[in-house]
């Protein structure tokens, strides 16, 4: 109470000014700390569903009592002229068990174009107990002009996953990543 | 004292006769305070033209008058207008006008940055209004500016970065004025627990202010960089995160809505004494309350961000954390009640719209509580109810506020006493008209229409009809203040210096109108 009662020395103004400004400066950094920070809070806790969580390990077994089912879903962004789709929209799993399953991509447009699948998992914190052996949103894919594949994703699920959780929903939207067009929002800019 | 001796006379002239050098070149707190605050009062009007589009719109289901693309542009213009332009000026205006007559300075500590903080918001929103007139139109993806949907603005958006970024910098430079002033000027003898209520809250407001504008601005140069520069902070395609934004945003916008709301307590602190004939009970309390919802503010900001999926337990703290705000702003509303408690009230406009404030702040202040809640939160998210709950808080809450500020120190800084027939007519015009265009949104909320969209189900057109109603009621009496106030500069009755009976403080020594220049000599504070 005493000293907050107390005036104290009296600072110039240049020197509140000074500090003032090197709080400004600090919070101006802080807001672009707030980047790296989220990720890193997201890949602590593994909500978010963000992590590609690449597993090499293969489980001994599988907990047959149990059966989650996984949903699958495929979202094209607004922009991109493909057909994207799950070859099955669900499958069920026991925890431990390693499934393969496959999304068609087809690029409708005749030029070679690039895409980059982005996934996220719902519930935020059954992210981390799917495991990926392989899948094809680790590296861009590459089509040629009208191409048409089958991708692979190869998982599991880890064995330790919360009792709660019965279904999963693996879902992926593909983006155009061709090196020729920069961001999403700039095209409808243009086009407005 | 040793002032006289050193004597700087030239700063005794008064205003430079020439009328444009004079306003664009002063440095003096005084005509600084009234440029901001007749900045506001046109902002006011402006945001207020841009509501009445959506009310209009809104009188009935179906496009009527404008169409979608441009009722979107209206909302998110008028929310950006009302909150950078009307409140945060204002606040501003009266913080210049107030803060070196209450503390027993001569100006502000600097001076100079005060003119160019000023200066700097005519041009901020030339540039933010001129895109209304652009290609495509002005910005309509919500004053939040949420990616990817605000990257999808045509030509508005660098105008729309760039005068955020102005903004920001003339509120900073605000900010950093009144620390330097409060921390450097003060009258000797006013230690800071003596300082008025209305500095305590502008204090913490600024402190407030150097601590969130910054982030603001760097959350918009990150949207500026993702749509020119290939950056993909918020580009899901490039690995970046739209939600990310919403946190970096909403730690900017929960301080932000303190920023506009503490001063609002300030003046309270002030008017209900002095109209209730007793000191403020629980100065101190009121300090420490201000403070702890500052502190608290920094810590809630994912309440505005429920649904986006946040786990479980984020969903609990950030909801605890934000309940727990209730405590001090509960303590703020005791006070006030307990100061009127066996006191000797009267009824004077700026006593009205206090008390319009303490009441309709609360209900305000109840529902925000409603929606702290998370799993209700999920149904009230983004429909009328939100729109009624910060309405509430911003409009009866620090709009009147504002008010209230204006009619009680009106004499102070013209000499003049406004008509007082007039000012009750206004504040029970804007009252009647303020809780008509907004206690039917909690209804329509709740039966579930959502906000920013242009059209609606038939069953929330009575709702609505009555919401227009309200919202053309209050607007049209906003031109009976404006009528209020030019007719007081202009004259009127003489205002003594003590204006009120019951007013306590240092500005009501000096008289009214205050010379240009007033304490020069310090006064001696006991």
């Amino acid at each position: 109470m005493n000293n907050l009662a107390d005036p104290g020395p009296r600072k110039s103004n240049r020197s509140v000014l000074f500090q003032a400004v090197v709080v400004c400066l600090v919070m101006f950094g802080f807001g672009f700390a707030m980047v790296p920070l989220y990720r890193a809070f997201c890949n602590l806790t593994g909500i978010n569903g963000r992590m590609a969580v690449v597993a090499t390990e293969t489980l001994a077994q599988s907990d047959l009592t149990r059966v989650i089912t996984v949903q699958f879903v495929a979202n094209r962004n607004q922009y991109l002229p493909w057909e994207f789709k799950p070859e099955v929209s669900s499958v069920q799993v026991h925890p431990g068990e390693i499934r393969t399953v496959t999304f068609f991509a087809h690029n409708l447009r005749d030029v070679p174009m690039v895409g980059r699948a982005v996934p996220s998992i719902a519930p935020g914190e059954a992210a981390k107990y799917l495991r990926k052996l392989e899948c094809f949103c680790f590296n861009e894919q590459h089509f040629a002009s009208g191409e048409a594949r089958n991708m692979p994703v190869r998982f599991y699920i880890d064995p330790r996953i919360p009792p709660g959780i019965d279904t999963l929903t693996l879902s992926y939207t593909f983006f155009d990543a061709s090196p020729q067009t920069t961001m999403v929002g700039d095209k409808t800019a243009a086009g407005s | 004292m040793s002032e006289q001796v050193l004597g700087h006379d030239e700063h005794d002239h008064g205003p430079d006769p020439q009328f444009l050098r004079r306003w664009i070149t002063t440095t003096n707190h005084k005509d600084l305070g009234a440029l901001y605050l007749w900045f506001s009062l046109l902002m006011f009007l402006v945001g207020g033209a841009m509501a009445l589009v959506i009310r209009a719109e809104l009188f009935q289901p179906g496009m009527q008058l404008v169409r979608p693309e441009f009722f979107n542009q209206m909302t998110t213009m008028h929310a950006l207008v009302m909150i950078f332009g009307g409140v945060m000026p204002a606040f501003v205006g009266l913080s210049n006008w107030l803060l070196p007559v209450m503390l027993g300075a001569p100006d502000m500590a600097l001076p100079r940055l005060n003119n160019w903080g000023f200066w700097i918001l005519p041009f901020a929103f030339t540039l933010l209004i001129s895109t209304l007139f652009m290609p495509g139109g002005a910005p309509a993806g919500g004053w939040t500016m949420y990616p990817p949907l605000v990257l999808q603005t045509g030509l508005a958006f660098p105008f729309l970065i760039f005068s955020v970024h102005l903004l920001g910098v003339s509120s900073i430079m605000g900010g950093i004025n009144v620390i330097a002033t409060i921390l450097n000027l003060r009258a000797p003898g006013m230690t800071l627990m003596k300082m008025p209520l209305f500095a305590w809250s502008w204090l913490i407001t600024a402190f407030l202010i150097i601590a969130v504008m910054p982030v603001l601005a760097g959350a918009v140069t990150m949207l500026l960089m993702d749509k020119y520069f290939g950056t993909s902070f918020f580009n899901a395609a490039g690995g970046g995160d739209p939600v990310l934004f919403q946190h970096v945003f909403w730690f900017f916008g929960h301080p932000e809505v303190y920023i506009l709301i503490l001063p609002a307590f300030g003046i309270v602190s002030h008017i209900i004494p002095t109209f209730s004939r007793k000191p403020l009970f629980g100065h101190a309390s009121m300090v420490y309350a201000m403070s702890a919802i500052a502190f608290l503010s920094f810590i809630v900001w994912a309440h505005h961000m429920f649904t986006v999926g946040l786990p479980l337990a984020a969903e609990l703290f950030f909801m605890f954390a934000t309940m727990l705000i209730a405590v001090p702003t509960g303590v703020k509303v005791f006070n006030w009640t307990a100061t009127m408690w066996r006191g000797s009230l009267s009824f004077e406009t700026p006593m009205l719209f206090a008390l319009g404030f303490v009441f309709m702040f609360t209900i305000g202040g109840f529902s925000g509580l409603m929606l702290a809640m998370a799993p209700a939160d999920f149904q009230y998210q983004d429909t009328y109810f939100v729109v009624a709950h910060f309405h509430y808080v911003l409009v009866p809450g620090a709009v009147y506020s504002i008010m209230a500020a204006v009619y009680f120190w009106l004499p102070k800084w013209t000499g003049h006493m406004y008509d007082e027939r007039l000012g009750k007519l206004h504040f029970w015009l804007s009252t009647i008209g303020v809780n008509l265009t907004f206690f039917p949104m909690h209804f329509s909320g709740l039966a579930g229409m959502p906000r920013r969209i242009p059209d609606y189900a038939l069953q929330f057109t009575t709702f609505n009809q009555i919401s227009s109603v309200g919202a053309f009621m209050f607007g049209f009496s906003q031109l009976l203040f404006v009528y209020i106030v030019i007719k007081c500069v202009r004259g009127g009755e003489k205002a003594t210096a003590q204006v009120w009976e019951g007013a306590e403080g240092l500005e009501w020594t000096l008289p009214s109108p205050p010379p240009y220049h007033s304490f020069t000599i310090p006064p001696l504070v006991t």
